[in-house]
Order: structure tokens, then C-alpha cells, then sequence
């Protein structure tokens, strides 16, 4: 069982506050995930979680009892970290071995945990090389072997992807997926890219300055963005936000728009302005317009990739009023 | 082509200071060799004369060979152990983040810039004098009869002299190698469920093997050829009990003014200091490949 339970959960290093009081509750068997900008605390948080940090104040409880005080060791959680923090002297198999080893447990046991885990992260002709002698994305399948033979009440993930390339990263991450489906264990999974949390998240913790900005899931923070840092910043790209006259005319101080929410006309539409870059990504299109009046940001939408418009075309473009965003004055959903 | 050029350029480039390296060690062990089968005495300057084998005959069955020979490894060995076991522990406590770490560093690698002689001087007149040294104070103090460390135990007073000079190197050493551990292999273990000794021996000693490989391989070098520190504190005695080969070389050649006996101590010497050699890189040198 893994239920983790955050309360009023602080931490500062030295005078600075990293943490302020943050409430936060995962329940047994989710994939949760943390995101936010780069130094939000989200590796902090984790590392609070799994008490290689000791929190300031505030309590952690682990399955219904207080761990707060209680060494990482003890507290029945497995972690993997981005530079994988293998031993490099040890061969995979003792590496993989290591904390069976710790614990004590019967030979057999061990090498019988370690055959499964190998077979199910496709190792099983790699245990007695050194991590020195295997690729970005082997290493990873160690680190990750090495935390399952401990049968933990969760798994700790910070940004454990964020070393291996764009296709890598893809095979890991649905290997990732299966395990947990496979597992149903708690994991907690720290990362900055987008597609990986829309993708792999039961539950989303979007953070920023180590305040919980949003929790829901991925669907409903698309949806229905509590609050304009969490609409720019969940989606990619980014929702379009639009101040001024515009969005008063919607009735909002600010209106947020998807670029996959946004109709493009050569002829005819409420809104016009120029064409400037545009990406294209075969299958999809995303056009950058410069217009008059709409701030000085060009606005992002998405047409089919069989679209074409060239640079300094004029276009018009329609937005749709159903799934327009409206933000008040401090930025909160209307 | 071009390479093969540059490669001729390259060798003619560094063949003068191949050259001077090349007679600078030459020479002299030449020299050493040639002089070992004389008999050449100082004091009977113009009557040297081919002796053969004579002079390694005596230098080997002298008795106090066999001496020079135990106490030369009982030096090494000893400050080899203290200076690696005691260099490791003082660099993971200097590697903890402690008030002052600043000074305290500068403080414990002081004892690397004094002079060996006057170390030496300073711990025979200053610490370990039974009638003035601070040790016999202390001793006095506790109501003890004073120690004479110098003539009761040479080897082992020269091996702490000796160890007290090298430690700092030693800790200087190891403490970078534990700098450069990455500080989420610990974590890792801590998470593992190792405990601090464990973290210690399964961790940190393996990435410290080659520092230690190092430590070891170096100090041996300067340890074989300990001379000054006997010289101002026990000149090698009582009897032979702190005479090592470098210093039994010495009395041969400089006290007995006999040349010849010297260099063939020199060159047993030498060939000794080769077999320690290859069997210190049997035992530890596969700690130095990547
Ligand atoms: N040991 C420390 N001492 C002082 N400040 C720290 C320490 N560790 C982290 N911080 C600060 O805490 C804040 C949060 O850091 P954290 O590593 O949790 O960010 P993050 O969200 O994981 O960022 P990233 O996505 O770049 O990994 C940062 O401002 C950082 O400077
Ligand atoms: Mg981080």
C-alpha cells in the first residue's frame, strides 16, 4: 500500500523558503506527477517525500503513520534518479542486488527477484557488465530494476528521462507506463516535459515557487485551468492569452484561448493579422499571427498540415467561443 | 605523408631532451655499476683494481644487511598503513561540513611543507626528549616512568616521525577523491537501506581505490629512500635497529670511505626497489585502468 499524506509540509533552506505550507494527498496506487518551471521545487519536494531532506515543519505521513522522523531507509520507498546514481564499480547484477542485500534477504530470494526484474526490463544479458559499459537507456533500466526488487510502497522518479534522446525517451516512457499498470504501486514522477505528464499522469500537481497552483486530472487541468499560469503552462503550445480590448469584449480581463481552438479562414472571421513563422510538423501546422490591437505576442494556431499560407499572408481567424478560457483581474478562472 | 612527417619532426623535436634524460640517469647508474666491481677505497685515493663479485659478496653476507633490508620494508610498511588508514578517516571527517573547515585544512596539511630534517629535530629534541620533550612531561605528569622512544624503540619513533610528514599528502589526496563522489551514490545507498558503514565500505572505499592506489604508489617511492630523518635522530642505531638501506649505503660508502661496497649496496638497492615495485603494481595496479 502507498498512500502518502502531506500536511502544512515546509522547507527552507537557510533563510530561504523553498516550500511554504503545502497540503497534498496521493492515494495508493496513482500515477501522479509533478510539474512546474525550472526551479520550483519540485526535486525538493520529492526528496522531502523521500527523506533525503528533512522538512522545516510539518508532518509525512506514509499509509495512515507518521514518517516525518523516519530514516529514507525505513520509509519503504524506491527512488530513481536522473543521473541514475548507479554504483559504478558494482556489476548490474550487484548493483540490482544491493538493497536485497541490505535488507538481508535469503540468496534465493535475491537471485530469483533479480531474474524477474531482468527479464522484465530486458537485462538479461547484461548483468555482469558494469553501468560503465552500457547505453543512456540500459543504465535507466538498472536504476529502475534496482528500485522494484524492493517490492517498495512507492516509487520516486525525478526527471528520469531528461538524459536519454527524444525516441529513448518515448520507448521509456510507455516501459514506465506498463510497469506501473503491471505494479499498480504508487508513483510519484517529477518532470518538465509536457508529453510526459499529459501522457502518463492519473493525477497532475502543477507547481510554481513551491505553491500547489493546481491537482487534477491531466484532462480536467486541460479543460478547466484553475488559473492563467496553469492554462499557459499545461498544453503544448502554449493556450494563447489575450488582455485588453479583446477580452473585455468576452466579458473577461483576460481570455485564454488553445491554439487547436482557433478556426483559420483566408476570407472571413472576427479576428485577422499577418502570417509570420510556421512550424510544420507534417501532420499539424502551427502558424505564429502577428496582429493590431492584441497585445504584441503573435497568437499560436494549429491548422492541418495540408494548409498552406506563406509569410505576410493575411488570414482571419475564428476562435471558439465554447472552449474560450476567462481569467478576472488576479489571473483566477471566471 | 603528412603525418609521417610530422612524426619524423616530432621524434627529432624531442630527441635532445630524451638526450639530457637519457645521460642524466645513464651516466650515474653506469658509473654505479662500474665503481660496484672496484675495490675503491677513498682513503687509498689511485689504487682501485677490478675486485669481481667481492664487493656484493660482503655487502650481502654483512649482518646488518639482512637488518637494513627488514627495517627498509618494516618503514615502508608501517608508514604505508598509518598514512593510508589515517589519511582516509582524516579526509572523511574533513569532508564534512564543519565551522573553520578552511583553517583547519591549511593546518592539517602544514606538516607537508617542513623540512624533513628539521621535523625530525623538532620531534626528537622537542617531543620525544625523555628529559625535555613534551612527551616526557606528560609522562612525569601521569606519574610515569619517561619513555626514551629514540633508543628504546628507533624503528617505530622513525615510523611515527615519518607518518606525521606523510599523512597530510595522504589526506590531501583522499580528500579530493572523496570531493568527487557523486553525492547521489550515497543517496542512493541511503535509500538502499545501507547504513553509514556500509555507505562507507560499499560506496565510498571502492571510488577511493584508486586515490589509494595512488597515495601508495607514490609514497612507496619516497619511503624506500627515507635518510634524513635517521640521520638527525638515531644515525641508525642502537646497533642496526633503525638502520635502513639507504643509510647502511651511506655508512658503506661515506663513513667506511669505501666506494665500492657502496655501489653495489646501490645497486642491490635498486634491484630491490623493482621487485617492491612489481609487486606492488600485481597487487594494486588494476585499480589504476579506467
Ligand atoms: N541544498 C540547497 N540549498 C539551498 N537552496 C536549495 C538547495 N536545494 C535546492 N535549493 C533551491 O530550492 C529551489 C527549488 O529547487 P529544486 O531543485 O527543488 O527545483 P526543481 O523544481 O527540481 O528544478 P529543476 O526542474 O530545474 O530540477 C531552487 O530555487 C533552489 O535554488
Ligand atoms: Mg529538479
Amino acid at each position: 500500500m502507498g498512500r502518502i499524506t502531506l500536511e502544512k509540509v515546509t522547507k527552507s533552506f537557510g533563510e530561504v523558503n523553498v516550500i511554504p505550507p503545502l497540503d497534498l494527498e496521493i492515494d495508493d496506487g496513482e500515477f501522479v506527477v509533478f510539474v512546474g518551471p525550472s526551479g520550483c521545487g519540485k526535486s525538493t519536494l520529492l526528496r522531502l517525500i523521500a527523506g533525503l531532506e528533512d522538512v522545516t515543519s510539518g508532518d509525512i505521513a506514509i499509509d495512515g503513520t507518521n514518517a516525518t522522523e523516519l530514516a529514507p531507509a525505513q520509509r519503504g520507498l524506491a527512488m530513481v534518479f536522473q543521473s541514475y546514481a548507479l554504483y559504478p564499480h558494482m556489476s548490474v547484477r550487484k548493483n540490482i542486488a544491493f538493497p536485497m542485500k541490505m535488507a538481508k534477504l535469503p540468496e534465493d530470494e535475491q537471485k530469483r527477484r533479480i531474474d524477474a526484474a531482468a527479464k522484465a526490463l530486458n537485462l538479461t544479458d547484461y548483468l555482469d557488465r558494469r553501468p560503465g559499459q552500457l547505453s543512456g537507456g540500459q543504465r535507466q533500466r538498472v536504476a529502475i530494476g534496482r528500485a522494484i526488487v524492493r517490492e517498495p510502497q512507492a516509487f520516486l522518479f525525478d526527471e528520469p528521462l531528461s538524459n536519454l534522446d527524444a525516441a529513448l525517451r518515448v520507448g521509456m516512457r510507455l516501459e514506465i507506463m506498463e510497469l506501473h499498470k503491471r505494479l499498480t504501486t504508487t508513483m510519484i514522477y517529477v518532470t518538465h516535459d509536457q508529453v510526459e505528464a499529459m501522457t502518463m499522469a492519473d493525477k497532475i500537481v502543477v507547481l510554481r515557487a513551491g505553491h500547489i497552483e493546481q491537482v487534477g486530472s491531466p484532462l480536467d487541468l486541460y479543460h478547466a485551468p484553475r488559473n492563467e499560469f496553469v492554462a499557459g503552462f499545461i498544453g503544448s503550445p502554449k493556450m494563447n492569452l489575450i488582455k485588453g480590448e479583446v477580452a473585455r469584449s468576452h466579458g473577461a480581463a483576460t481570455i485564454g484561448v488553445r491554439p487547436e481552438h482557433i478556426g483559420v479562414s483566408t476570407t472571413e472571421g472576427p479576428w485577422q493579422g499577418v502570417v509570420g513563422v510556421a512550424e510544420h510538423l507534417g501532420s499539424d501546422t502551427f502558424i505564429h499571427v502577428h496582429q493590431h490591437g492584441m497585445g504584441d505576442e503573435p497568437l499560436t494556431v494549429r491548422v492541418d498540415g495540408e494548409f498552406t499560407v506563406k509569410h505576410g499572408d493575411r488570414i482571419f481567424l475564428t476562435p471558439d467561443e465554447t472552449k474560450m478560457h476567462r481569467f478576472d483581474t488576479n489571473g483566477l478562472r471566471a | 605523408m603528412a603525418t609521417q612527417h610530422s612524426r619524423a619532426a616530432a621524434r627529432l623535436m624531442i630527441s635532445p631532451a630524451v638526450l639530457l634524460l637519457l645521460g642524466w640517469m645513464l651516466i650515474p647508474l653506469c658509473m654505479t655499476l662500474y665503481f660496484s666491481f672496484l675495490r675503491y677505497n677513498l682513503l687509498m685515493p689511485g689504487m682501485e683494481e677490478f675486485a669481481g663479485w667481492t664487493n656484493y659478496r660482503f655487502f650481502l653476507t654483512d649482518p646488518a644487511f639482512m637488518d637494513a633490508l627488514v627495517n627498509t620494508l618494516l618503514l615502508v610498511g608501517g608508514v604505508l598503513v598509518i598514512t593510508t588508514v589515517g589519511g582516509t578517516l582524516l579526509a572523511l571527517l574533513l569532508d564534512q561540513p564543519f565551522w573553520g573547515q578552511g583553517i583547519v585544512r591549511i593546518l592539517v596539511i602544514a606538516p607537508f611543507f617542513v623540512m624533513p630534517t628539521v621535523s625530525a629535530l623538532v620531534w626528537k629534541n622537542m617531543f620525544m626528549n625523555p628529559v625535555n620533550g613534551l612527551f616526557g612531561h606528560l609522562f612525569h605528569w601521569l606519574g610515569l616512568q619517561p619513555y626514551d622512544f629514540l633508543s628504546q624503540a628507533p624503528l617505530m619513533s622513525i615510523i611515527g616521525i615519518v607518518s606525521w610528514q606523510w599523512l597530510p599528502f595522504a589526506t590531501l589526496i583522499l580528500l579530493t577523491a572523496f570531493q568527487s563522489l557523486d553525492q547521489e551514490q550515497l543517496e542512493a545507498a541511503e535509500m538502499d537501506g545501507a547504513p553509514a558503514l556500509s555507505r562507507f565500505w560499499y560506496i565510498m572505499l571502492p571510488h577511493l581505490a584508486r586515490a589509494i592506489t595512488v597515495v601508495i604508489l607514490i609514497q612507496t617511492i619516497f619511503l624506500l629512500s627515507i635518510f634524513a630523518e635517521i640521520l638527525v635522530t638515531t644515525n641508525g642505531g642502537p646497533g642496526t635497529a633503525s638502520t635502513n638501506l639507504t643509510y647502511l649505503i651511506y655508512m658503506q660508502s661515506l663513513l667506511q670511505f669505501d666506494v665500492g661496497g657502496g655501489s653495489a649496496g646501490g645497486v642491490i638497492a635498486i634491484i630491490l626497489a623493482n621487485i617492491v615495485a612489481i609487486f606492488l603494481m600485481r597487487m594494486i595496479g588494476k585499480n589504476l585502468d579506467a
